[in-house]
């Protein structure tokens, strides 16, 4: 093997590596800035000893080993520098056994160090782009300049992100642990929020040279799908990584040949992905097996899911996305769902079902400014013949989008419809 | 991207032999390992080739020819689908799976969509975000 085959070889067994190495790490240290520095230590041990020696065996153990001594060095400056400062005249030797510690602490199932680890990245203390730049760092294994450059941000900006982010843990002394109880669902919330956001970063992702960017949808459902195989038990996590796989099986049908963006209705549904469909149904399946009631997350994966299993666009089971709307919007009231449920209704019992709907939701004062709102009124209106109101809100609309190429549209609808009425 | 990891037959697969528990627990572990590594898409083992049949294409003309194959290297007993994030990762995965006895596993990346960052200007992305907000009035 050349040495530049030993080093490729080594920066991805780190990449594989590292999540757990920091994991298992932090645990002893209680610091993740001090177990990432561990962590970073083994690999320079690596870079310096497998050129020479080959790649180990079991590169993955060889690593754990090789912080746990880092780690064990640093416990023991540790204890010193405490001893001194403290003026202890004690030995170390009469204290409990810190290899043994050490020991027992990378030796335990590595997993609760993992939800740990990343339960201590989303901590709420955090601010939503630390969240997301953290976890990405220390979960996705990512380096801080493809962090930076996923987020369209220069390289020393991630760079101090990261490094605020990990004082912010330190200070607030967040403590390492997966939280129990009512904490749970709240911190839960909280880890899959970055998750879905990471997503979203990346399903937005269509500009700019970078395959990084797009790789962010890939990196979230890795991220969701090693969070089913650590909390197998709690359904949300199913439903995100079903929601996550679902959306994620459009991409490719999102852009037509000349580089056009294709709606949901007019993809071509055999470029979907459909092993990530049946993989995403699946999750779902386990979602919907371990939730009685469904959350959020599981509604919405059932939303994406009612689009995956029509084979043709007429095939879409639109009663089942009202109903589906219906009860997101119980769980978390929104008119902008309330509008969503409006267009299904009138896909699945006719137009003026849905403006019935619409219409309860014009004294919205969230959706004031939403040119959606008339733009949807003015379409179920056309539909029923109502032309001269439909022109009246297709130039409502349009006077309230900032996006050039939406107002062409809804004029041109507002024209269309104002020769209709004659 | 994906990779597809073709395992090829043996005389052991062709002849229906079941792997030994001890092979089958190792292999149990393994696939534990890439499920939880989120790496894992699919996998499958296949039939004999017995139980298989080649078609041969030519003009309108489709014969057919019954397993089994006698040519045992060129044929399959199973694959796996992996999500990686490079193809030194997968072979980074592949070494440590628990295989022995001269198996020879084949490693392919998979056609992916074409990387749309060229071809996107910024006006095209104004016009996506214009297209997600409809499609967000139609789906979820």
């Amino acid at each position: 093997m050349s040495a530049s085959d030993t080093h490729r070889t080594i920066e991805t067994v780190f990449r594989i590596e590292t999540p757990k190495l920091i994991a298992g790490l932090a645990r002893v240290t209680r610091d993740v800035s001090r177990a990432e520095e561990l962590a970073q230590d083994a690999l320079v041990a690596a870079l310096q000893q497998w050129p020479g020696e080959g790649v180990p065996r079991n590169p993955g153990a060889w690593l754990m080993q090789a912080a746990r001594h880092r780690a064990l060095d640093w416990l023991r400056r540790d204890k010193m520098l405490k001893r001194k400062h403290e003026e202890i005249g004690r030995d170390l030797d009469e204290e409990a056994d810190p290899i043994a510690e050490i020991e027992e602490a990378l030796d335990d199932e590595v997993g609760d160090d993992l939800l740990r680890l990343i339960f201590t990245a989303c901590h709420p203390v955090l601010a939503i782009e630390a969240r997301l730049a953290l976890t990405l760092r220390l979960i996705g294994g990512l380096t801080t300049e493809e962090i930076a450059r996923a987020f369209l941000v220069p390289e020393p900006t991630m760079a101090q992100r990261l490094v605020r982010a990990k004082k912010a843990l330190a200070e607030a002394n967040v403590p390492y642990e997966v939280p129990h109880g009512p904490e749970l669902a709240e911190r839960l919330g909280s880890v899959l929020e970055v998750v879905y956001l990471i997503f979203n970063e990346g399903y937005a992702a269509t500009t700019g040279e970078d395959w990084v960017r797009p790789g962010l949808c890939e990196e979230a459902m890795r991220l969701g799908r090693i969070l089913a195989g650590l909390a197998p038990r709690e359904p949300e996590v199913h439903g995100l990584v079903a929601l996550m796989e679902l959306q994620a099986s459009r991409l490719r049908a999102r852009i037509g040949q000349d580089g056009q963006p294709v709606l949901l209705l007019d993809q071509n549904r055999a470029l979907w992905d459909h092993l990530l469909i049946s993989h995403g149904l699946k999750a779902l399946e386990t979602a919907r097996g371990l939730a009685p009631s469904p959350g959020p997350y599981v509604l919405q994966a059932e939303l994406a899911a009612c689009h995956a299993r029509a084979g043709k666009a007429e095939e879409t089971d639109w009663a089942r996305i009202a109903a589906l709307y219906g009860a997101l919007g119980a769980l978390t009231p929104s008119p902008v769902i309330e509008l969503n449920r409006a267009v299904a209704v009138a896909m699945a019992e006719g137009p003026a079902a849905g403006l019935a709907l619409v219409d309860a939701l014009a004294a919205a004062p969230a959706l004031k400014n939403y040119h959606l709102l008339p733009s949807v009124r003015a379409d179920l209106l056309a539909k029923l013949g109502r032309h001269g109101e439909a022109q009246a809100e297709f130039s409502r609309a349009a006077g309230m989008t900032r996006n050039r190429r939406e107002r062409d549209l809804l004029l041109g609808r507002a024209e269309t419809a104002r020769k209709a009425a004659g | 991207m994906r990779v597809m990891v073709l395992v090829k037959a043996d005389k052991d697969s062709e002849a229906g032999v079941m792997p030994s528990e001890d092979m089958l627990t190792r292999m149990g572990a393994y696939n534990e390992e890439l499920v939880k590594a989120g790496v894992m898409l699919a996998m499958d083992g296949l039939h004999p080739s017995a139980k298989g049949l080649r078609m041969r294409f030519s003009g309108a003309e489709r014969m057919i020819t019954d397993g089994p194959f006698t040519e045992t290297k060129e044929l399959l007993a199973g694959f796996w689908i992996w999500q990686v994030r490079s193809f030194d990762e997968a072979i980074e995965w592949l070494k440590r799976a628990p295989f022995d006895g001269g198996t020879e596993i084949e490693l392919r990346p998979v056609f992916e969509m074409e990387d749309f960052g060229e071809v996107l200007t910024p006006e095209l992305r104004e016009q996506e975000e214009r297209v997600r907000a409809e499609a967000a009035k139609l789906a979820s």
